[in-house]
């Protein structure tokens, strides 16, 4: 009993002298990251649109537009042009198609882009696709004609959407579109200059099955518990995103910079998550690497002050 | 041997002179720079990081050798997002102090960060 006095005293005791004689104080601090990109130029941002696949549960253009859009309008300094989205894969689609119908009109000054080399390919590709695409609804067809405008006059071309994107070797065929300098001049110039954002967005199921290891809690003869680690097969189904960010200066057409990554999430075989719920899990592991390309990141902390 | 022992005498006499003289002149720069380190940790506690680098700025200016203060304006620094005075502020705080694990901790800390904003940079 004397004993645990003691201790009690001399722990108060302890604490009294801690506090009176502090020399260091904890303090949270917010270290700034600039921004990988000049963005000073620009004081307005265009998300114009997505070339997406994977699956059809997820409208990944659009809903990557939408988060995008939310996201920098309230974490960056940029006005968001509300624009309709440009369904660009029907676009890139259109423009090839309509530049295999007339081999010549590569030569001529509207299509003289010399990056579209890769579009004539498309259309091989485009022309022996079967099933249509997801026809983007028909108010968004205005804006996105126009710009279209640069490559000869295709009546025929919303008839066939294009080919479905599945893997990232699909997505291939349409990377052309993001060196078309004219094609998005005239996108910014629609818009009066604006910082472009576009690229592409795979989303896709995954399924896996193989061993794993995670904690069990085991109890012995005597109630004991103790946690083991323990190998176990599972199968695991949930979904990838790998998206590419390609900021465009609507200014001169000229890609500036472009960011990809790629990120999965994995669950139990029979959980049943929705792919959208799935999507949104994985853009806000996304979000922090795409925001600190166009604005300053702050990462949170502790750090101790010195007498 | 006589005259040796004199100047030996009065060399120290000099010399303890000295030391007496210039005790006020350190132990004054040394408590200057504690109020401004003082001055520093209250205004940065309320969130003013820039009258915090100031006053930390003023204290290890008025004394070169106060780990403490090159170790709050590091922090402060890095706070401000100018990490290249954060890295040298930090360095002379370690070098002053190299036993020091809370300096060490918060340079530690500081270079982690450095370091991925570096490779973000490089990317």
């Amino acid at each position: 009993m004397t004993a645990r006095s003691a201790a009690t005293i001399a722990s108060l005791v302890l604490l009294t002298l801690t506090s009176a004689c502090t020399n260091f104080f904890e303090v949270p601090i917010e270290t700034p990251l600039s921004p990988k990109m000049d963005v000073t130029a620009f004081r307005r941002v265009l998300v114009a649109g997505f070339i997406s696949g994977g699956t059809d549960d997820v409208d990944a253009n659009l809903e990557t537009v939408r988060l995008l859009r939310s996201q920098l309008r309230t974490k960056s300094g940029l006005r968001v042009i509300e624009a309709d989205v440009l369904p660009l894969a029907e676009l890139a689609a259109d423009k090839a198609k309509a530049s295999a119908a007339t081999p010549a009109a590569a030569a001529t000054p509207a299509a003289a882009t010399d990056n579209n080399g890769g579009l004539p390919k498309v259309a091989t590709d485009v022309q022996t696709a079967a099933p249509p695409g997801p026809a983007a609804p028909a108010s968004q067809q205005p804006p996105a004609q126009q710009p279209t405008a640069a490559a000869p006059a295709t009546p025929a071309a919303p008839a066939t959407g294009p080919e479905k994107i599945r893997s990232a070797k699909d997505l291939e065929k349409y990377q052309s579109i993001f060196s078309d300098v004219a094609f998005w001049k005239k996108i910014g110039e629609e818009y009066e200059n604006p910082l472009i954002v576009t690229g592409t967005i795979l989303f896709t199921p995954l399924q896996t099955a193989g061993f794993i290891t995670r904690n069990v809690e085991q109890y012995d003869n005597l109630g004991r518990r103790t946690v083991v680690p323990q190998r176990l097969y599972m199968e695991r189904k949930g979904f990838a995103i790998a998206p590419k960010f390609i900021f465009i200066d609507g200014r001169t057409g000229a890609t500036l910079h472009t960011e990809s990554t790629r990120e999965e999430v994995l669950y139990n075989a029979q959980q049943n998550t929705p792919a959208l719920s799935s999507y949104f899990e994985l853009m806000d592991k996304v979000i922090p690497m795409f925001l600190g390309t166009l604005s300053t990141q702050k990462i949170r902390g502790t750090r101790v002050l010195l007498r | 041997m006589k005259m040796r022992a004199l100047l030996l005498a009065r060399a120290a006499a000099f010399a303890a002179l000295l030391g007496v003289a210039a005790q006020p002149v350190f132990a004054d720069a040394r408590s200057s720079a504690k109020s401004q380190v003082d001055f520093g940790i209250k205004v940065a506690q309320n969130g003013l990081w820039k009258e915090a680098v100031y006053r930390w700025e003023k204290a290890a200016e008025a004394d070169p050798t106060y780990a403490a203060a090159w170790n709050n304006l590091g922090i402060g620094y890095e706070h401000e997002g100018r990490f290249e005075d954060a890295r040298k502020a930090y360095e002379k705080a370690v070098a002053l102090d190299p036993k020091n694990v809370l300096i060490r901790q918060n340079y530690d800390l500081f270079k982690e960060i450095n370091d991925r904003a570096k490779r973000r940079n490089d990317r």
